[in-house]
């Protein structure tokens, strides 16, 4: 746990980065600081690893004064994966990633397999542990900056906007991967991003922040959306507040019957089960199935799109459970927005 | 103008013996220059006010004429080799200080910031990063002072040492042309050579330059 108490950042220009932070962040989740440049999260990030002190205040990572240890020492006891990674254009990619281990005295074959290891997981090849920085594309730069950060086994992450200057194709692919590895591997990561999809995406809790470094809120995804505590976060966090609630509730909770008989419409199935595609007399409109996991704002896209207004369930495997109907999304998604509408 | 290729003949020894302690000189002169260099140019590169104060020095004694330089020692090392190498050292200063701060310059903020926040300390900040970022710079100063060093050893002449200079004396004494041509030949074959050996030095030390992708 990270623990932030009455914390002050004054720089010597006279500018308050952050005032007066209490703040707490629970052990193996995704805090993620979020707000408009300036708003003193990226100080926040940097003061954990003292990269930034504090003015007045103190911070405890894992119950210890992070002040009362030494700087190099606690730094190499925390991950850091900074905008554009950051990497050591001298050093090859394995040896980038062998970084910590080695400065922690591992002995280069141990560190060197260690970051072997850590290409696999965060998906490189073996090959591409040979090349230099500047011969990887933007992405696969990014996913180094994360195996170097993970390579000591540190039990906390701080990530700078670390996905800000890939392409927004490549950025879901990495943020898909930073939760895939999350559930993996259970650390307690502190997130920073201005972007409040990428908030709501990746944060177990979001910390929003305003200018002049003052907390505003701090609480969960869903908790947020539904009940901003005012006019700034209801405005950062947008229009589609509603919609992007819809992106946290799943399916599972919609319930389901059988697909329909006999109608104009019917619901065509291969041999193992699978549909295939909504099919009338003279039309064939293909079909995508969706599973408990996918999000309600998908089914409500799916069933504007379905010419029955049905939409295809199916497990795992991808065979048919069976239907929900729009009148079904409906009806929860409007719980969902009654929700955010009291709230405002 | 004719060769005289039978005196060549006859003093290849003598030839070889001048070619070599020129290139000592010369290659001393670069190698003090570098261990004077290296620090000065961290202080000035991390204190900003005694970087024009120290670039400033470097320039202001590569002003002094190099006769003038050596005169100004032969009371401290006296005609001895040492006075050579340290009159040539004060010349390598004004471009080996300068390249090595701007190599220092060149190193992106980014770069030491990340190994900052990985746990590397000042001291290993600037051995394993810094300095082999700025290499590429550094290396250009070291050519540039190496070639002028061979270039200038022959002033020392003067004081009676000079490598390869003591043949245009000769020469010129006794209005006999081969020694001086085989001189210049044999300074300009010194400067190519040496330059070649450093542009695959740093081919050697900057792998990552090597392949663009």
């Amino acid at each position: 746990m990270i623990q932030f108490d009455a914390v002050h950042k004054r720089f010597p220009n006279g500018t308050t980065a952050v005032h007066d932070l209490s703040l707490e962040i629970p052990e193996g989740g995704v805090t993620v600081l979020v707000g408009s440049s300036g708003c003193g999260k990226t100080t926040t990030l940097r003061m954990i690893n003292r990269m930034v002190e504090p003015t007045s205040g103190t911070i405890e990572v894992g119950g210890k004064d992070i002040t009362r240890q030494d700087a190099a020492e606690l730094r190499r006891s925390i991950g850091y994966v900074i905008q554009q990674a950051g990497l050591f254009p001298h050093r090859t990619v394995l040896d980038n990633i062998a970084t910590v281990p080695l400065l922690l005295g591992h002995g280069r074959r141990k560190a060197r397999s260690r970051a072997a290891e850590l290409l696999e997981t965060v998906g490189l090849t073996a090959e591409a542990g040979k090349r230099y920085p500047h011969q990887l594309s933007g992405g696969q730069q990014q996913r180094v900056g994360v195996a170097r950060a993970l390579a000591a086994d540190p039990p906390v992450l701080l990530m700078d906007e670390p996905f800000g200057a890939v392409d927004p194709v490549v950025r879901t692919q990495l943020q898909d991967e930073l939760l895939r590895l999350q559930k993996e591997l259970n650390k307690t990561i502190v997130f920073v991003t201005h972007d409040v999809d990428e908030a709501v995406r990746l944060g177990d809790q979001i910390a929003i922040f305003r200018t002049g470094g003052h907390l505003v809120q701090c609480a969960s995804p869903a908790e947020l959306l539904a009940r901003p505590a005012d006019d700034f976060v209801a405005d950062f966090l947008g229009a589609e507040r509603g919609l992007k609630l819809l992106s946290l509730r799943t399916l599972a909770e919609v319930p389901q019957g059988p697909a329909p008989e006999g109608g104009t419409w019917s619901l065509v199935l291969d041999a193992a089960h699978k549909p295939l595609h909504w099919a009338s007399p003279d039309a064939e409109i293909p079909v995508r199935p969706l599973t408990d996991n996918d999000s309600l704002l998908s089914a409500l896209n799916e069933s504007i799109a379905s010419p029955t207004g049905l939409i295809a369930r199916v497990d795992a495997a991808g065979v048919l459970t069976g239907v929900s109907s729009r009148d079904d999304i409906h009806t929860h998604a409007g719980q969902a927005h009654s929700e955010a509408r009291v709230a405002a | 103008m004719t060769i005289d290729w039978s005196w060549i003949g006859d003093h290849t020894d003598d030839l070889t013996t001048l070619t070599v302690s020129h290139l000592q000189a010369a290659l001393s002169a670069v190698f003090f220059g570098v261990l004077i260099s290296l620090p000065l140019a961290v202080v000035a590169h991390r204190i900003r006010p005694l970087r024009g104060f120290l670039l400033g020095v470097s320039n202001i004694l590569f002003t002094i004429p190099s006769i003038a330089i050596f005169v100004l020692l032969l009371p401290i090392s006296g005609l001895t080799r040492t006075t050579t190498v340290i009159g040539l050292t004060v010349y390598t200063l004004v471009v080996l200080l300068r390249n090595t701060v701007e190599g220092l310059d060149s190193v992106p903020a980014k770069t030491k910031e990340a190994a900052k926040a990985m746990g590397t300390r000042p001291l290993r900040t600037l051995l394993t990063v810094e300095f082999p970022l700025a290499l590429p710079v550094i290396m250009a100063g070291v050519r540039i002072a190496t070639v002028m060093s061979i270039s200038l050893v022959s002033v020392a002449t003067y004081i009676g040492d000079g490598g390869l200079g003591q043949l245009f004396t000769d020469g010129f004494q006794r209005d006999f042309p081969t020694p001086v041509i085989a001189g210049v030949v044999l300074t300009i074959l010194l400067a190519v050579v040496a330059d070649a050996a450093l542009v695959a030095l740093q081919y050697v030390l900057t792998p990552w330059k090597r392949r663009r992708a």
